[in-house]
């Protein structure tokens, strides 16, 4: 059957491929392990093998064309075979070389890029057991280089992996995975890779600006612990703030939009994401809809996320999407800090620890309250100082006076 | 004689003739020292001639079915000795076997004894010293004895001593119950010897899973045989050639009159007059001690088989033989086998085989663990044939699903077990196995039938 070859990784770190030359021409026959043609990636200029056997029905980018990893590059199948429904397939996808990738619409062709290379890997040779470990931690498998029979990835390759250890076929065979000689080289991880395209594209694309403000916590905190003294689970902090959050996006939703180019889209719905800290990098599980979701609902499904998200188990859409993202570093004694907007939000909160400190309160006295700095950060294409300030502070009021929100 | 080979093996058994084999395939040159046959205990007083008078035994035991046919059957010439010599049969054929094989490989087989007299050295009986640049030590191992207990070859005997008795006893004790206590029970048994199975620990084949052991134990107990667990053999005594064997069971004292008393309390290495203290050769609780690769603390110095403390096996003895000899061939080969995938068997009616952990030991080692068990009676094929006895358990890891035990009782379980040793040691998932079509009707369905179990679809159930 004929089938489409994908621009793969070359490299641990290459997000695209540019063609330099093809050293195969349509119709010629090729063999798994043939070099079909050379790429240039972010480091160095790669051969590319081809995994399939076949004749070379077409060749989709031409030479000085990139593609992203899991475009279509080139068919290759049986001559006699009918192309036009693959050859449809790959006309009708955007040209990503001039095309103004939205944010949004970036999230999800990450999933579709997610399936996509599920497909790829299924071509990968790898006991069933590995597949199964890969994908319960989240480990692409086409930068893995398999210890078993014939190549094949097995059990002790990705153990390896999980243990942090250095798979030593890939420092053996593929060079690109050593940076220097003597330092020790990690093989990225799938959501590794995506985390620094994610935020380098983020902090690149969007003009962040920051806005700082001091919150009193004392009536959410003695409010929170009345509960919780009765509870029979615990309300989490974070519980609290996506709710104030989202009761703040929904009296700014100019906050909760993105850029699009031509147009700023406002969402619906308060998608809030919440970074949460894995072994090997962190994730955004998303509570969906939460301006229509009382604290308790909302701490409910946090919980379950949390839990998945820790076992690396969430769903692409789980983590894919948020429209707001809240970082909270207070737990880490952090008591300020910055953060990347997380696409395709337009503004993140960055909150820091609850603080005992003295404030000077309207009196001209002396009082210790229990204090937070929140950090908004803004991307400035969408979000004015004006409307992230005024957010901010509608944020500050209600969560200094609950009662406020119902106003 | 002065003559310098590549590797020198000391033992030709199944873990050094298969060795010297590999060697030489691999270009080396190759002398092979044994002092009796080739093939070993296995091939000559062990596995082999054993398998020989179990399939006489099962043969006997058909006698019953054919009863029930209305075949009538004249037992009056029946002849033990007839039994014996089909078993030597064998063992001699197969013993030829490896000396033909030994042959077609160029390797020159010395009979005799040798002792390492230095570390490229053997020297052997008749003083001729040959040299090697390595050298593999697989003496093996012959029948414990234990102390009050002594082998006196006539009424107190081994294993070996039972696969060569010419004439059946009337009654026979057998202390020790692990894989030749309970064959040898089954034997005796099977040709109408009244039999007493004795063991100290809580269950006859204490290292098999409890689940399959206990069926094995039924079976047994409705054949007969008296299985006397968790009791202690205090001392025997012979008079007018009966021993009589007093046993304790919880303070619970009883003597029981016997014509003969088998030991089958396990196997020593053969660890002495090989000359190891001559090179070093560090020894540790009584087997030679060795590293990766089965190397001895002296490099160029080997040991595979029962000499080394891994499980007494010779499917584990060749495996270690072929690991040795491809890394001193400077090949890539693991380390050592993973003790997790070899296999055992026990060849009895109804057979036991497994591999990997049992319940207790995964307890033991805090593993995580499900089960599944799937009745034979739930093959069709086992009701026609009339062996519904049996079951096929599977342990799994919960998570993964991984196949982290297999415990198979019943018909054919030793020739059945290889099918998900082999998804085991390729890492595939039950899932893999039960998605596969079995033939109709076969004894495999079950294990078919309890990888579906893993996720709750098994049909016949």
């Amino acid at each position: 059957m004929a089938e489409k070859l994908l621009m793969t990784a070359l490299s641990p770190t290459m997000e695209n491929g540019l063609i330099v030359k093809w050293n195969k021409k349509e119709g010629d026959l090729i063999q798994s392990g043939d070099i079909l043609c050379e790429v240039e990636t972010d480091k160095a200029t790669m051969d590319y093998e081809s995994s399939v056997d076949g004749e070379l029905l077409k060749i989709l980018l031409p030479e000085g064309r990139k593609a992203f990893i899991g475009d279509p590059i080139a068919i290759v199948g049986d001559k006699s075979e009918d192309l036009s429904q693959l050859l449809v397939d790959s006309k009708s996808k955007p040209d990503k070389e001039t095309s103004i990738i939205s944010d949004f619409t970036h999230a999800e062709k990450e999933i579709k890029q997610l399936q996509r290379q599920k497909h790829a890997i299924d071509k990968i040779k790898v006991s069933p057991l590995a597949r199964r470990i890969a994908a319960e931690n989240m480990i692409t498998l086409h930068d893995i280089i398999g210890t078993g029979p014939e190549g094949r990835i097995v059990k002790r390759d990705l153990e390896n992996i999980i243990k942090g250890k250095k798979n030593k076929s890939i420092n053996i065979v593929n060079p690109l995975a050593i940076e220097t000689i003597g330092d020790k080289s990690i093989p990225i991880t799938e959501k590794r890779r995506i985390i620094a395209k994610r935020l380098s594209e983020s902090m690149y694309s969007a003009p962040h600006y920051y806005l700082k403000l001091s919150v009193n916590m004392d009536k959410i905190l003695s409010e929170r612990s009345e509960f919780n003294q009765v509870a029979k689970e615990k309300i989490s902090m974070n519980a609290y703030l996506i709710k104030f959050v989202a009761e703040a996006l929904k009296r700014h939703p100019m906050i909760n939009a993105n850029w699009q180019g031509d147009t700023i889209s406002k969402f619906a719905k308060a998608d809030i994401g919440l970074a949460v800290a894995q072994q090997d990098g962190l994730i955004t599980p998303i509570v969906k809809d939460c301006g229509n979701k009382g604290i308790l609902a909302v701490d409910y499904e946090l919980r379950i996320l949390i839990d998945k998200a820790k076992k690396g188990k969430l769903m692409p859409e789980e983590f894919i999407g948020a429209t707001f993202t809240i970082s909270n570093l207070g737990s880490y004694g952090i008591e300020e800090f910055t953060a990347i907007i997380n696409p395709p939000g337009s503004a993140i909160l960055a909150v820091g620890k609850i603080i005992k400190e003295p404030t000077v309160s309207m009196n001209n006295e002396i009082e210790i309250h229990s204090n937070v700095r929140l950090t908004l950060s803004c991307d400035h294409r969408v979000i004015d100082g004006v409307v992230g300030a005024s957010f901010l502070n509608d944020l500050k009021i209600m969560m200094e006076n609950p009662i406020k929100t119902l106003y | 004689m002065l003559q310098n080979y590549d590797l020198l093996v000391l033992g030709a058994g199944p873990g050094g003739y298969v060795a010297a084999i590999r060697a030489s395939q691999l270009k080396m040159k190759v002398a092979i020292i044994e002092k009796d046959k080739p093939g070993g205990v296995c091939l000559n007083i062990g596995c082999i001639p054993s398998k020989a008078l179990i399939h006489q035994a099962e043969l006997f035991r058909s006698i019953n079915d054919l009863k029930a046919l209305g075949v009538q059957i004249d037992l009056s010439q029946f002849d033990y000795s007839k039994v014996i010599a089909k078993s030597r049969k064998a063992a001699d054929v197969l013993s030829k076997g490896v000396n033909y094989l030994l042959k077609k490989n160029n390797i020159d087989l010395i009979m005799g004894t040798g002792i390492l007299t230095g570390k490229n050295e053997i020297t052997l009986n008749d003083g001729k010293v040959i040299t090697g640049k390595n050298i593999i030590i697989s003496t093996g191992s012959k029948p414990k004895s234990i102390n009050g207990f002594n082998f006196n070859h006539r009424t107190i005997i081994s294993s070996t001593d039972a696969l060569l008795l010419e004439k059946l006893p009337k009654s026979i004790l057998i202390l020790g119950a692990g894989a030749i206590g309970v064959e040898f029970a089954h034997i005796m048994n099977a040709f109408g010897v009244e039999v007493h199975l004795v063991e100290m620990l809580k269950t006859i084949l204490p290292i098999e899973d409890q689940d399959t052991v206990q069926v094995l134990d039924k079976s047994f107990r409705k054949r007969g045989i008296n299985i006397l667990t968790s009791t202690k053999a205090l001392s025997v005594s012979e008079e007018n050639n009966l021993l009589k064997v007093s046993l304790e069971e919880n303070s619970l004292k009883q003597v029981i009159e016997v014509e003969k008393m088998l030991v089958s309390v396990g196997r020593t290495a053969n660890i002495t007059d090989i000359g190891l203290a001559n090179v070093g050769v560090e020894i540790e609780k009584g087997f030679i001690k060795v590293g990766n690769y089965y190397q001895t603390n002296v490099t160029n110095i080997y040991a595979v088989g029962d000499i080394i403390n891994t499980p007494q096996l010779a499917h584990v003895a060749s495996k270690e033989g072929e690991i040795a000899v491809e890394h001193l061939a400077g090949l890539n080969p693991e380390p050592k086998i993973d003790l997790q995938i070899i296999p055992s068997g026990t060849y009895c009616e109804p057979q036991i085989a497994s591999f990997g952990y049992t319940e207790q030991k995964a307890k033991e080692n805090g593993i995580p663990y499900k089960t599944v068990s799937f009745p034979y009676r739930g093959a069709g094929k086992s009701v026609a044939i009339e062996k519904s006895e049996g079951i096929v358990k599977i342990l799994y890891s919960p998570d993964s699903k991984e196949i982290i035990g297999a415990h198979i009782v019943g018909a054919e379980a030793t020739e059945l077990i290889h099918e998900i040793l082999l998804a085991r040691s390729a890492e595939l998932l039950p899932e893999d196995i039960a998605k596969m079509i079995h033939i109709h009707p076969t004894l495999s369905e079950s294990i078919m039938e309890a990888m579906r179990a893993v996720n709750n679809w098994a049909i016949h159930i």
